[in-house]
């Protein structure tokens, strides 16, 4: 496996999930009885990142740029076409045995639609043990005990292990699905739009919780939102995605003063302001985002950049190093 | 009386209902408010607070049998809605008033090109057909700045993407030349950088045909860069409403400055979000009094017994609470 | 005790309230053939087999020449028909829940595995559904007729083959849906086995409309087997079979309609009952209504 230049070196003591070159292409197939494939979604298409241990690291893009894609490359749901994820230094896709029951206790995830997350046939309790139940042979007591301290811990009480989902309200039934991911013991929690269908006033509960949960047991998370100030306020760096590509990787506040990547620019200043007067640098893009199918030579935002020039639509910028950890893929900061 | 000169929209004490087995929800209960000619005015609550119905009842389209207007006067350009006989009405809806939708998906019909979707309402009220309708339909798809609209006309919903949809659906909505569009929740469903175009557009055309915007949202950004004047609701009534610079500057409800606080705030690195506890409000099981009660920080007992009144502080400021007067100039006199 | 009776009575509660609104016709009439198919050698005053042929073709009571021992009238053979309308509830039902049981395991089966995994496993079963759909029943019941005679379980294997690809289409597209739901993920990445998530996640969701297919195939199985028994190809005589009946009695519709009339009208008040309990069934356990 070959490292990429400019590949994110951890000063810390361990790198718990480490993103190399990981590629995912759909093919797209013509015909009913004998299919021939005729082109590739390209979803995910090169991505190096790392999240270290006890870490926050946010991953912002817009619909078609493939974070969804990127977790369930992580969970397992998906095969890489190439590339690697690795976990402590392991290929995940090569976990045998027990390895791979440790990892599926270890990383864990929580889902944007808490009424879609929760089974309406199954009770809380047994939701809730699932992942305990299926990696191993532990006692009816021990995973009762277990249910109920995580119910606890996300503000649940002791009763509601015996409820059904329908009798708990959208922000609850979070709770229970973040319960469930609590379950394991798990070092490293994925979240996918975990507030966005979530009431407004119900979404500091359940971030401030996630926040304490994560100082509690030293998790760390993948958070996955359109919300640039949600991501901002839960993760310590964040990776800007672009049509299958990181674009721009940061720490979120020195993201938010210097963001150098024209689509970072544009993505921060599309962010509705929290006061009619802050009605800052409006850079609206001009025209659509293209099809993960084909997507524009050279690099590809450069169709919607106001700073395009001609190197740009023919050499594909690469993520490089411009400050303490800022790396940028741009031709305009190398 | 200065008020009823100038307003487009005057909703008078307006009271929807719904009739379940489970018993009554009054989905909207008793608010009131006005849009003027040429404004955006933003109703801004969560899910459940109304403000949808508040927009399907402007337009008569509440869900029958169970849901019903049960009182109140909504006078538009002068003349009472809920008067008027269905042919009258079906003449407004459309024309005079129409309504922009959260999902583009389900708001066109994926079985029938755009050209003839957008072309039927310029049809069932101009009476035009033939070759001027192609020029006006061409025409409104150009409005909404979607490229290449002689060949688009031709696409179906499924083809475009969302943002396209979204600005079809806009499209419908101006055909007509409305004097007032309701906007529910149009942004919703789309990207950041997508809505932010969105936006833009809207408030253009605005500025360009003088019609009035009611935007529906549960988002503050929204009505910071959009609206002119906002009203907040919560469980079916308004309970505060007041221009958007004096909201932001001196929220004087409990909840609306509880809503407001409790949001991720881009420029400031918060550690722990403000929160409000409790969970939203059972329509169908509301206490006397003011609804917010349980959840409410300044909760007094009167609070519990007898729903206040609207105060009016400062230039039409709004706000139902019975202890707003501790918050004038937004600063709290409690504990003293 | 009192906890007991206290749960009893909650259960019951929530019964009634489950049971609102339902067409109450139709479930007492589903009721009383249940229990005449139970308590049948009780209810019964004659033998459904053995009759006695003095008093061979009589009408109903009420016309000319009947009596109340004869309620409904005698056949050829001068047996009740009130008895063997009564005991033919015993054959009816028992081929309604033998087939649909059958049919339904079958089918389920193969639309959860062809639903779940999909790919080549979901091509091949999806063509065995169109195969058999495209059987001809009645062909296919005069066949076995010829080759393994009539009899009780020939009918049987017949209607099971007919009925199970309709389970079989419906659980196959319940589980697309259902798989797209987030917790089928989110049991994959808890490492559930798929037999795990076939047996706890998808099937417990299928189930509802699992009932209201049953319901309604159950009223379609007992007309299957009465046209079958009708052309006589379904039950033997002389079991008490309605469409056997209606069959026998054909020759003499002019002269005694009572032969053919009310095991016909048997079959028709069951089969519609049975469509209206499956019907109201559907619209109550409505995913919209969100109740159960």
């Amino acid at each position: 496996m070959a490292l990429v230049a400019g590949m994110y070196t951890s000063t810390k003591t361990e790198n718990l999930i480490e993103v190399r070159s990981l590629k995912k292409y759909f093919p797209v197939t013509k015909g009913l009885i004998f299919t021939a494939v005729t082109g590739w979604i390209k979803a995910v298409d090169g991505l190096d990142f790392t999240i270290n241990k006890g870490e926050s690291f946010g991953l912002v893009g817009e619909s078609g740029c493939g974070k969804t894609v990127t977790s369930k490359l992580i969970l397992l749901l998906e095969k890489p076409t190439e590339g690697c994820v690795l976990f402590k230094g392991n290929d995940i896709g090569y976990l045998r045995g027990n390895d791979f029951s440790n990892y599926r206790c270890s990383v864990q995830a929580v889902f944007q639609d808490p009424t879609s997350s929760l089974n309406p046939r199954m009770k809380v309790a047994e939701f809730v043990s699932e992942p305990i139940i299926a990696n191993g042979q532990l006692s009816k007591r021990i995973i009762e005990e277990r249910v109920g301290e995580v119910l606890s811990e996300v503000g649940l009480s002791q009763t509601s292990s015996q409820l059904y989902p329908h009798e708990f309200s959208g922000g609850q039934r979070q709770r229970i699905a973040i319960a469930r991911s609590l379950a394991p013991r798990p070092k490293f929690i994925i979240l996918d739009e975990p507030v966005s269908a979530l009431d407004i006033s119900i979404r500091g509960q359940i971030l401030n919780l996630l926040k304490k949960l994560q100082e509690r047991h030293g998790l760390a998370y993948l958070m996955i939102a359109h919300d640039i100030a949600a991501v901002k306020h839960m993760s310590t760096r964040i990776g800007v995605m672009y049509l299958g590509k990181l674009v721009e990787i940061a720490e979120s506040e020195e993201l938010y003063s210097k963001p150098l990547h024209p689509y970072t620019q544009a993505l921060f200043s599309a962010a509705l302001p929290s006061h009619p007067e802050a009605r800052c640098r409006e850079i609206v893009l001009s025209g659509e985002v293209p099809s993960p199918l084909n997507p524009p030579p050279g690099c590809r935002f450069h169709p919607r950049c106001r700073y395009s020039n001609p190197l740009c639509s023919e050499v594909e910028p690469s993520l490089k190093e411009v400050g303490p950890s800022h790396q940028v893929a741009c031709h305009l900061h190398v | 009386m200065e008020k009823r000169i100038t307003s487009l929209l005057e909703v008078e004490n307006l009271k929807t209902y719904f009739f379940t087995r489970r018993g009554v929800i009054k989905a909207v209960d008793g608010i009131s408010f006005y849009v003027k000619k040429g404004e955006t005015m933003g109703l801004v609550g969560e899910s459940g607070c109304g403000k949808t119905i508040t927009g399907l009842s402007l337009l008569r389209l509440v869900p029958e049998p169970a849901g019903r207007i049960v009182e109140g006067r909504i006078i538009f350009e002068g003349e009472d809605v809920l008067k008027k006989s269905p042919t009258e009405m079906r003449k407004i809806r459309g024309s005079k008033i129409s309504m922009i939708l959260q999902d583009s998906m389900t708001s066109l019909n994926p079985s029938f090109r755009i050209g003839d979707q957008v072309g039927e309402v310029i049809r069932l009220h101009g009476m035009v057909r033939g070759r001027t309708l192609l020029q006006k339909v061409i025409e409104a798809l150009r409005l909404v700045r979607i490229p290449d609209a002689e060949m688009r006309i031709r696409d179906y919903p499924h083809q475009m993407s969302g943002g396209m949809r979204q600005r079809v659906t806009g499209a419908i909505a101006l055909s007509c030349q409305p004097s007032l569009i309701i906007a529910d929740e149009p942004t919703t469903s789309l990207d950041v950088t997508i809505q932010a175009q969105y936006l833009r557009l809207l408030k253009e055309l605005q500025e360009q045909t003088k019609t009035s915007l009611l935007f529906i949202t549960h988002d503050f950004g929204i009505v910071a860069r959009m609206c002119d004047r906002v009203a907040v609701m919560y469980a079916g009534k308004i309970v505060e409403t007041a221009e958007t610079r004096d909201i932001f500057d001196n929220p004087l409800h409990p909840y609306t400055r509880a809503l407001m606080s409790c949001l991720p705030k881009i420029e400031v690195q918060l550690k722990i979000l403000a929160t409000i506890d409790g969970q939203p409000p059972e329509l169908g099981d509301l206490p006397p009094g003011c609804p917010f009660a349980p959840r409410c920080s300044e909760v007094s007992e009167k609070c519990w017994r007898y729903y206040p009144p609207q105060t009016v502080v400062g230039r039409d400021h709004g706000v139902s609470c019975w202890n707003v007067h501790q918050y004038q100039n937004g600063e709290s006199n409690r504990g003293s | 005790m009192a906890v007991y009776s206290q749960k009893a009575f909650k259960n019951l509660c929530s019964i009634a309230s489950t049971m609102r609104g339902a067409p109450k016709i139709p479930i007492v009439i589903l009721v009383m053939v249940c229990m005449a198919a139970i308590f049948a050698p009780l209810i019964a005053q004659h033998s459904p087999t053995v009759g006695s042929l003095s008093d061979r073709m009589m009408p109903p009571f009420w016309a000319k020449g009947g009596s109340l021992n004869y309620p409904m009238g005698t056949d050829a053979l001068g047996r009740d028909i009130l008895s063997r309308v009564i005991f033919g509830t015993r054959i009816s039902l028992s081929i309604a829940l033998l087939a649909v049981f059958f049919a339904g395991s079958i089918g389920t089966t193969v639309g959860l595995v062809s639903g779940y995994f999909g790919g080549p496993i979901d091509v091949f079963l999806m063509r065995m559904v169109d195969i058999a759909l495209s059987i001809p029943l009645i062909l296919l019941a005069i066949i076995l007729a010829a080759a393994l005679g009539v009899s009780f379980t020939n009918i049987i294997v017949v209607i099971v083959l007919l009925l199970w690809p309709y389970y079989a289409r419906q659980v196959r597209g319940e589980t697309l849906s259902i798989k797209e739901r987030d917790f089928v993920p989110l049991a994959r990445v808890a490492n559930c086995s798929h037999t795990r998530i076939i047996w706890r996640h998808i099937l417990p969701n299928v189930v509802p409309s699992l009932l209201v297919l049953a319901t309604l195939q159950a009223a379609f199985v007992i007309l299957v087997e009465s046209s079958l028994s009708f052309l006589g190809v379904g039950i033997p005589p002389p079991a008490p079979a309605w469409g056997l009946m209606v069959g026998e009695g054909r020759v003499y519709l002019a002269s005694a309609w009572w032969l053919s009339f009310w095991p016909g009208l048997a079959i028709f008040l069951t089969v519609l009952s049975m469509n209206l309990f499956g019907d109201w069934l559907r619209d109550r356990l409505d995913p919209k209504l969100r109740q159960i």
